[in-house]
Formats: C-alpha cells, sequence, structure tokens
C-alpha cells in the first residue's frame, strides 16, 4: 500500500503510524520517521514563531509519489506512506512522516533512511521562517546534497 | 493571455506570486520585466517549468493558457 499525501493541516503522526502498522499484519518490521518544526536554527537564536512551507501543485505531489515508486523498486516493502505539511506550521508541529513496512527491519530501515534524504533535498518545496515579525526564506543546505550523495546520487 | 509564476523568494521579488503577460518568446516576454526580477529569474540555480513539466528555457515559446513556473533551489522538507 502506499500512501503520499499532501496535508494542509496539523496531523496526528502517532494516529497514522498505528493505522498502517494494523493495516500491514503480514509486516515484522515497520519504521517510521517523524520530522517536527525546530524552535531553534543553527545560525539564530530559539526564536522562530512560525514555519511555512510553500509547493508547486504541478509538481511537488506527483514529485512525492514518483519517489514512493522509486523506493518501492529498490525494497521489498509491503507499504510506504508519506506524508508532508504545506502552510504554516510552529514550533512542534509535525512536517513530515515516512513509514515503511517490510517482512523483517531491514528493508524498512533503508527505505525510509533513503526517502527522507530525498524529500529534504529533491522534492519541491521552498521553506521560510518567521522571527520576530519577519518572514525570511530558507536556503539550501550543503548537507542536504550531502546526504543525497550517500545513496550515490547527486541533485538534479 | 499566459502566467508566469514565481515560487520561493522570487515571488516577494515579483510582488506577487502570480502575473499575467502576453504570450510570445521568453526573451520578448522577459525583456519587459523588471531588470532586478529577470536577473533573478535568469540565475544559473532556478528552473523552470512549463505546464507542470521540467523545460529547458532556452527558445522557450509561450503559447495562450501556458502557465511557466520559475523554480529556485529548494529548501528541504
Amino acid at each position: 500500500m502506499i500512501e503520499v499525501r499532501l496535508i494542509e493541516m496539523a496531523f496526528d503522526a502517532a494516529g497514522a503510524m498505528r493505522d498502517f502498522a494494523a493495516a500491514h499484519p503480514q509486516s515484522g518490521g515497520v519504521v517510521s520517521f517523524l520530522g517536527q518544526v525546530r524552535v531553534d536554527s543553527a545560525q539564530q537564536g530559539a526564536d522562530v514563531e512560525a514555519l511555512e512551507l510553500q509547493h508547486y501543485a504541478p509538481l511537488t505531489l506527483p514529485g512525492m509519489q514518483a519517489l514512493a515508486q522509486d523506493v518501492l523498486g529498490r525494497w521489498a516493502l509491503d507499504g510506504l506512506l508519506i506524508w508532508h505539511r504545506v502552510g504554516e506550521m510552529a514550533p512542534g508541529d509535525p512536517i513530515v512522516l515516512v513509514v515503511a513496512a517490510s517482512r523483517h527491519r531491514r528493508d524498512a530501515f533503508a527505505a525510509a533512511d533513503f526517502a527522507m534524504d530525498h524529500l529534504k533535498s529533491e522534492s519541491w518545496f521552498w521553506k521560510r521562517e518567521k522571527r520576530g515579525g519577519q518572514w525570511a526564506w530558507v536556503e539550501p543546505r550543503e548537507q542536504d546534497y550531502a546526504d543525497l550523495a550517500r545513496w550515490g546520487q547527486t541533485q538534479a | 493571455m499566459a502566467r508566469l509564476v514565481f515560487l520561493g523568494r522570487l515571488a516577494d521579488l515579483a510582488g506577487g506570486a502570480e502575473r499575467e503577460v502576453a504570450p510570445g518568446p521568453l526573451a520578448a516576454i522577459l525583456s519587459g520585466l523588471e531588470h532586478d526580477l529577470v536577473q533573478a529569474l535568469t540565475g544559473a540555480r532556478i528552473r523552470v517549468a512549463l505546464n507542470g513539466a521540467l523545460v529547458a528555457r532556452d527558445g522557450l515559446v509561450l503559447k495562450p493558457g501556458d502557465e511557466l513556473a520559475f523554480l529556485p533551489p529548494v529548501s528541504g522538507g
């Protein structure tokens, strides 16, 4: 089962994880990653008031669906869930949830790791942070490109 | 008319997320825009998508109803 969604409201990651695991009784391993809005960032203090993720509908969801198919082609999975927030979020809000289910754990770990590295570096999202009432766009991190290189790939 | 779509910081520079323009060669369309916006739109790291598909911008001609999106580097989910 593949479930890829763009979500405009805060979501219940624990509930999604529970439902996904229940839907895959044949899977001995279910690995999840939850990304949440950080209250601080590298160069600046812990004063993030809000985070906004912008997407471009003709590219963003189709790109995530193509990524999911790519992941399924690489590992023996019973299921894969990728949920990603768009819009305005507060610190502590969930941004992204990836859950992979497989018969044995190793495939699920690798699939979730691969999916996250590609979501971070290749998906069509633009991010800005609000501090002291001012919005500022977040530039790409070199670390995200380095993470992609772990899989023998570079940014297109 | 055709439509230009500006993502991320490009929307701030353009003063809005979209702009209606007369169809025609992209080069001619760009020549009608503000200088600093054109500089940003033609940066080496800006990619373009025509009606939802990534394309090369060289020789691009917009037809009526076309949507051309300018995509800065993504900042990670």
